[in-house]
């Protein structure tokens, strides 16, 4: 099966020195085998380069041969003369098998290639059928909450203690902001998918944007999440929502899966053009085996429970190389996972600059 | 004392809903417009306290209608828009719009945002003192006060302060305080106003990583706002 077709310039050299050679050494030992023999090994030899390579260089293979054989083997020697029967067949039988060789051969290379296209199709379908499922359940699920409390609460409204209406109405808020984040990701997702989005890139405070993101993370008691801003931080020139985006992932998935009581914490630092931040957690780590597979889309941990569409680290990635960036997991040497990303940008120093 | 009128001009009608529920039971007025043609009919006829404008409408585009509502009412106009539209919240502020509240947004925000657009006091050159909160701002003198004590500000910082508390509660984006501080030609600079505000809020936040009075708007601009 041909793995890698190689250039047609290529094919062509391979060809020519291998007729050549063949013929050379068929030259050479002329007074021991008959030109019959000579015939039929580059005979085979034409059969083979059909098999591997495009018609032209087996066409120019076939000619040569038969023009070789007709020059150097047959008599009279040194001349080109089809004047007999047998050396006129002979031209037109290199020509004929190298055409059928080529013929039959790409009919084959036709079908595999037409196998490959079902498979990847079947591929597809099976990607798009995990995201539909995946999908109906994220979005199902949130919306199937809403409906069922607020039909409880329609109903059952004589008998609810004031405290279970609240318990309700909170689970109706917690199922939407579920359902916000998860349309808010196959918003983000389809961005990265049309491919064509422009980055805005502006100056950046970036320990203002940690804060930020800090803040905007779902109200737990059960995490740590410490943030210690370098004063002296310059400001980098990158798409400030997009950056956002990556950290809000990160730092929530960390939350996420992470034990009760866990540490995240979050560095910040730069070389020469690059800005590189690290979330870091005490947790149980990410095996290496799943090190890159964790970026893929759709992909979740096993283990790693209901909800969450595994789309979170894909759009991390996506918006990361939409910088030209590079985002990395690792695992610290105490346990946890340590998550790396590094952002080529420009850098202002301005904001350690004297007041003016 | 009269209710003073919130007209609504969006023609989502559960959008609508909701907000005249809030607005109504928080002593509001309200009438509302399911176009952007309705809107400025509305609006001529009513001359309500508050405009809100939905940026989304069938028939006119929402800038369409701000911008010819602008062209003769001066009164707070607060835009409603689906969110990841920045360019679109942006024009609308450099338009005239005071601020703007994305979908989904919670009724806790739109109330507060609505209570700042009705106390939205304007200045004018005989004002002499700005007070907001705990600063004081001497126009005259050219001094501020921070909890009753003479702040150091250098005189950029002091000419962004002052701009800030002047359109209390309003949004005003980079564009904005880089031209009206810094000039036509820095517009795109907005490293100094990045590290401006920084150095601003250290002297007037309590805790310049938590900022309660100069808000970040990301990605659009700043607010100043009196803690709550």
């Amino acid at each position: 099966m041909p793995t890698k077709k190689k250039s047609t310039a290529t094919q062509l050299i391979i060809s020519i020195v291998l007729v050549v050679a063949l013929s050379a050494l068929g030259y050479v030992f002329r007074k021991y085998v008959d030109y019959m023999a000579v015939a039929l090994i580059l005979l085979l030899a034409v059969s083979t380069l059909a098999i591997l390579f495009d018609i032209f260089s087996v066409l120019i293979a076939a000619i040569l041969s038969a023009l070789i054989l007709n020059f150097f083997f047959i008599e009279p020697y040194l001349n080109y003369k089809i004047n007999d029967t047998e050396s006129a067949l002979l031209f037109f039988i290199y020509i004929f098998i190298a055409l059928v060789n080529a013929v039959l051969t790409n009919r084959l290379r036709k079908q595999e290639s037409k196998i490959r296209d079902r498979e990847e199709k079947e591929n597809t379908i099976k990607i798009y059928n995990t995201l539909l499922n995946s999908l109906s359940h994220e979005l199902k699920t949130p919306i199937a909450t809403i409906i069922g409390t607020i039909d409880t609460l329609k109903e059952s409204d004589t008998i609810l203690l004031p405290d279970q209406r609240m318990e309700l109405l909170s689970e109706i808020g917690i199922a939407s902001n579920r359902l916000n984040t998860q349309v808010e990701n196959l918003l983000n997702m389809s961005r990265l998918e049309a491919g064509n989005f422009q980055l805005k890139t502006d100056w950046t405070d970036i320990n203002e944007l940690i804060f930020i993101v800090i803040r905007k993370l779902p109200e737990n008691n059960t995490h740590t999440v410490v943030f210690d801003p370098d004063e002296k931080l310059p400001l980098f020139k990158v798409d400030r929502g997009l950056v956002e985006t990556v950290l809000y992932n990160l730092i929530n998935n960390a939350v996420r899966y992470t034990p009760v009581k866990s540490t995240v914490t979050i560095f910040t630092g730069y070389t020469d053009g690059h800005l590189n931040i690290k979330v870091s957690d005490n947790g149980k780590g990410i095996p290496p085996s799943e090190a890159d597979l964790i970026f893929n889309k759709f992909y979740r941990l096993p283990n790693s429970g209901t909800g969450g569409s595994g789309l979170g680290l894909s759009i991390a990635k996506g918006f990361i190389e939409a910088h030209h960036g590079n985002i990395s997991v690792d695992n610290n040497k105490s346990g946890g996972a340590v998550f790396t990303i590094s952002i080529p940008c420009e850098i202002s120093y301005l904001k350690n600059l004297k007041n003016e | 004392m009269n209710k003073p009128t919130i007209l609504i001009i969006d023609d989502e009608p559960q959008i609508r809903r909701l907000l005249e529920i809030n607005f109504v039971s928080n002593g509001y007025l309200v009438r509302q417009a399911a176009s952007g043609k309705e809107g400025l009919l509305l609006a001529a006829n009513l001359i309500p306290d508050i405009i809100v404008l939905d940026l989304g409408l069938p028939d006119i585009k929402g800038h369409e209608v701000l911008k010819v509502l602008r062209e003769w009412y001066t009164k707070p106009i607060l835009i409603l828009s689906v969110q990841s539209n920045e360019n679109d919240i942006i024009d609308a502020l450099d338009q005239g719009a005071n601020d703007y509240l994305t979908k989904p947004f919670r009724v806790g925000e739109l109330m507060a945002r609505i209570r700042s657009a009705s106390r939205n006091k304007t200045t004018d050159e005989t004002t002499q003192i700005l007070e907001a909160g705990n600063i004081e701002i001497d126009l005259v003198g050219r001094v501020v006060k921070f909890k009753g004590e003479v702040l150091k500000l250098t005189a950029t910082e002091y000419s962004l302060l002052v701009m800030l508390v002047k359109n209390e509660g309003k949004v005003l984006t980079h564009q904005f305080l880089l031209k009206e501080i810094w000039g036509m030609s820095f517009q795109a600079e907005t490293q100094y106003l990045r590290v401006f505000i920084a150095q601003l809020r250290k002297k007037i936040e309590e805790n310049p990583n938590h900022p309660q009075l100069i808000i970040t708007e990301s990605g659009i601009g700043y607010r100043f706002q009196q803690s709550t």
